[in-house]
């Protein structure tokens, strides 16, 4: 049976390279993998989703409404938005960190109260945590996204640590390894 | 070692593997990284062109050297592209030529839907669709094969979902067989009306050939895969893909590599073996209305949609009647519309032009999402270049339109067709003012070079054109910079050329605020204390800023410390 993984956020928050961790690190495993990404207008701070899903053999790139096993949500609103994507027994993981979109900026809408408990609400199986005061703790606010990692991965019961590590490392650069290596800990040992 | 391939990427491979030499692009997403992966090849020469329409004559004049060659663009790429598309098809090729075309349903990142098969059949040209990664490196390899078998150029579409989805590919040796001889050969390459009449003959009884060679599968590009044969689905690309993950072995398949020509008995043969027979495609009803050219009873646009992008389960609620189940959280989910980024040097020139209450002629580019609230300075955007030939024709009709009213064009995109529009202006003689938004490089498509940023594809130096002495060329005398961090300074450089009898060009000079070369200032903070919570500051619609607690505050994670905020707050709230 396939599985699928879904990533949403906000453009610019580093979702791109969460998706493309998680594949590498999924192809190590041996399954067949497809990442589905989003370039262009979409990124210039809208919201944004990325599509992971891998078994025996994967045919479809997307994830639809009631497939994803696990959404990984980079922002409160996001997690709600997307959350329709989930399945009815599925996971998903919340960074608790707001962004406020343009109308709300503007003062054209307010940001909703109580986004947390309307997904607990909904039936769904939520975890939560606080990622940007974590990764400004590993050392940059930019490690948010490596956080969400770490927590992605103490999830995923059928790929080991190493392998996530592995995968980690062939995709930063070197020179921020060792930050990355402690926010990714940091998620994971939450 | 087996490796994730991106679309784009895979066809980048195909190319180094199938020997091409040759590769000419303007960017265009979803197509652009093809050109980028391309130039990692040492190999290959490679290049940014002005615009489609060079960059494919370039991929033709390499072919006719003797060199496998390519180009690449998104769908409104081969609009610009299609003269020398419709006339090579008739030359042929020497070595192999292959165009690749990235369609967007969906419209990510796009101003329409166009299907561009359309133009496989208008210009009698081949067109192989791939439906993921390892297809895209195969029929990229296969392409050049056809385009030297049957002497054409041949298309490769591409639709986002393909582009931008990573899979698994195999790779192989590069095989490079050299330059092929040239032979002058003026019945081929010059279409002067007596050769082209005896060329048309060719492509016709090319194209019946190549029917023939559909028709017994195409080399494995054309596929017919029997299960369950209660349901029949012809398709292609990634709807192939979405097919197969809704019906599974439910349904029996035919799967169309070569979408250009499209066979007819193969068709006829698959329908009769099924009893309900779907044709699954995206956009437009192409292969059924092909299918019904021939006869063929398919279940087509009367069940499925043409617009947007389709789906598991869109195929699943059509064909099987499922409805997916799933969970709603019950709150105001407020839209995320995508802005200009925080620092963005657009950001301060849009207010000027608000400011200023001007009409504006908008272009192609991160610059458009300037027409959004709370800025709104936007009124038209049609295709890239029309800012500055559709202000000249709004000019031309209301010469008083002329004072109140400018066009704002990126740097490449002013390169790429802006510049014939500005001649218009200077020859024909209105008072039009066209700002050039000047931020060295190509951004909406992911910072690419271009002729006026210094440097080449491969960020080499490389020659600059220089924006003023352009316009300074072309007949503009009134040439004005201005910096867009600057409100005072931006406002007074277009109220001037407004004011100023004949054209005028304003460059609006400040280089994007994610180059990885620019250096920014600290986050601003804003001092609750001296804020009087007025609100000036959001009228600029910076990501970055948002009332707490009745006091702005400024998100330090976004914030490049660009100070065009500061120049609001009449508080000095804002350190």
């Amino acid at each position: 049976m396939n599985k699928s993984i879904m990533i949403v956020g906000v453009g610019g928050q580093g979702t791109l390279l969460a998706s493309r961790i998680l594949g590498a690190a999924l192809l190590d495993c041996g399954y067949d993998v497809k990442v589905s990404e989003v370039h262009g207008m979409s990124q210039r701070g809208g919201s944004v989703v990325t599509y992971v899903r891998w078994g025996e053999k994967v045919a479809s790139p997307i994830i639809e409404k009631g497939e994803a096993d696990i959404i990984l949500a980079f922002e409160q609103l996001e997690a709600a938005r997307w959350l329709e994507y989930l399945k009815p027994d599925g996971k998903i993981i919340v960074n608790t960190q707001q962004m406020d979109p343009m109308p709300v900026v503007m003062g054209a809408a307010e940001y909703p109260e109580g986004v947390i408990d309307a997904i607990r609400a909904a039936g769904a199986d939520v975890e939560t945590l606080d990622a940007l005061p974590m990764a400004v703790e590993a050392g940059t606010a930019k490690a948010v996204n490596v956080v969400l990692i770490g927590a992605m991965a103490k999830n995923m019961a059928d790929v080991d640590k190493e392998v996530w590590l592995k995968a980690l490392r062939e995709s930063v650069p070197a020179k921020f390894l060792d930050l990355n290596l402690k926010a990714f800990e940091m998620g994971y040992n939450n | 070692m087996k490796k994730l391939f991106l679309g784009n990427e895979a066809v980048a491979r195909g190319l180094y593997e199938a020997g091409c030499r040759v590769v000419s692009s303007y960017p265009g997403t979803p197509s652009t990284e093809v050109t980028e992966f391309a130039a990692t090849y040492d190999e290959i020469f490679s290049e940014w062109a002005p615009n489609e329409k060079v960059a494919m004559e370039v991929a033709f004049g390499a072919s006719v050297a003797g060199a496998r060659s390519f180009c690449a663009m998104k769908h409104v790429g081969l609009n610009v592209a299609a003269d020398p598309l419709f006339t090579a098809s008739y030359t042929g090729v020497n070595a192999g030529m292959v165009i690749l075309v990235a369609d967007d349903p969906g419209m990510h990142s796009s101003q329409n839907e166009q299907d561009s098969r359309h133009y496989a059949m208008g210009s009698k040209t081949m067109m192989l669709e791939p439906s993921d990664s390892a297809e895209c490196l195969e029929y990229t390899k296969k392409a050049f094969e056809l385009s030297e078998k049957f002497d054409t150029p041949v298309i490769i579409r591409l639709t986002t979902r393909v582009a931008h989805s990573r899979s698994v590919a195999p790779v192989e040796e590069r095989v490079d067989n050299g330059l092929k001889a040239y032979e002058k050969n003026a019945q081929k390459y010059v279409m002067v009306p007596a050769n082209a009449k005896k060329k048309h003959v060719v492509v016709e009884q090319r194209i019946l050939d190549q029917i023939a060679y559909c028709e017994n599968g195409a080399d494995g590009l054309n596929t017919v895969e029997y299960n369950s044969k209660k349901i029949g689905v012809i398709t292609s690309g990634i709807c192939y893909q979405y097919a197969k993950e809704a019906l599974g072995e439910n349904a029996s398949y035919l799967k169309l590599g070569c979408v250009y020509p499209l066979p007819v008995d193969m068709i006829k043969n698959f329908a009769a073996e099924c009893e309900t027979v779907y044709v699954i495609e995206e956009l437009d009803d192409y292969i059924e209305t092909h299918c019904r050219k021939y006869g063929v009873n398919v279940i087509g646009k009367d069940a499925f949609t043409l617009q947007g992008e389709y789906s598991q389960s869109l195929i699943a609620k059509v064909i099987l009647g499922k409805d997916a189940e799933f969970m709603k959280a019950d709150v105001n989910i407020v839209p995320r519309p995508p802005v200009l980024c925080a620092g963005c040097p657009h950001r301060g020139l849009f207010y000027a032009l608000k400011q200023l209450n001007v009409t504006v002629s908008g272009d192609i580019g991160c610059y458009t999402l300037g027409f959004s609230q709370p800025l709104g300075m936007i009124d038209t955007v049609l295709c890239m270049g029309a800012s500055v030939s559709a202000l000249h024709g709004r000019n031309a009709a209301d010469p008083e339109n002329a004072k109140k009213s400018v066009a704002v064009i990126g740097d490449s995109t002013f390169i790429h067709s802006g510049v014939t529009g500005l001649i218009n202006i200077a020859y024909n003689a209105t008072d039009s003012v066209v700002i050039i938004l000047d931020n060295s490089i190509t951004g909406m498509t992911g910072h690419q070079q271009n002729p006026t940023t210094g440097k080449n594809i491969k960020g080499e130096p490389a020659n600059a054109v220089s924006l003023e002495a352009l316009a300074k060329a072309v007949g503009i005398q009134n040439v004005i910079v201005v910096d867009p961090y600057n409100l005072a300074e931006t406002k007074e450089g277009i109220k001037q050329a407004l004011e100023a009898d004949g054209p005028a060009v304003v460059i609006s000079r400040r280089p994007c605020a994610l180059l990885k070369t620019v250096k920014h200032n600290p986050p601003l903070k804003v001092n609750a204390d001296k804020c009087k919570s007025c609100k000036m500051c959001m009228k600029i619609g910076c990501p970055a800023i948002s009332m707490k607690d009745g006091k702005a505050q400024i998100d330090f994670t976004q914030c490049l410390g660009c100070n065009v905020c500061s120049q609001l707050c009449k508080f000095g709230a804002i350190e």
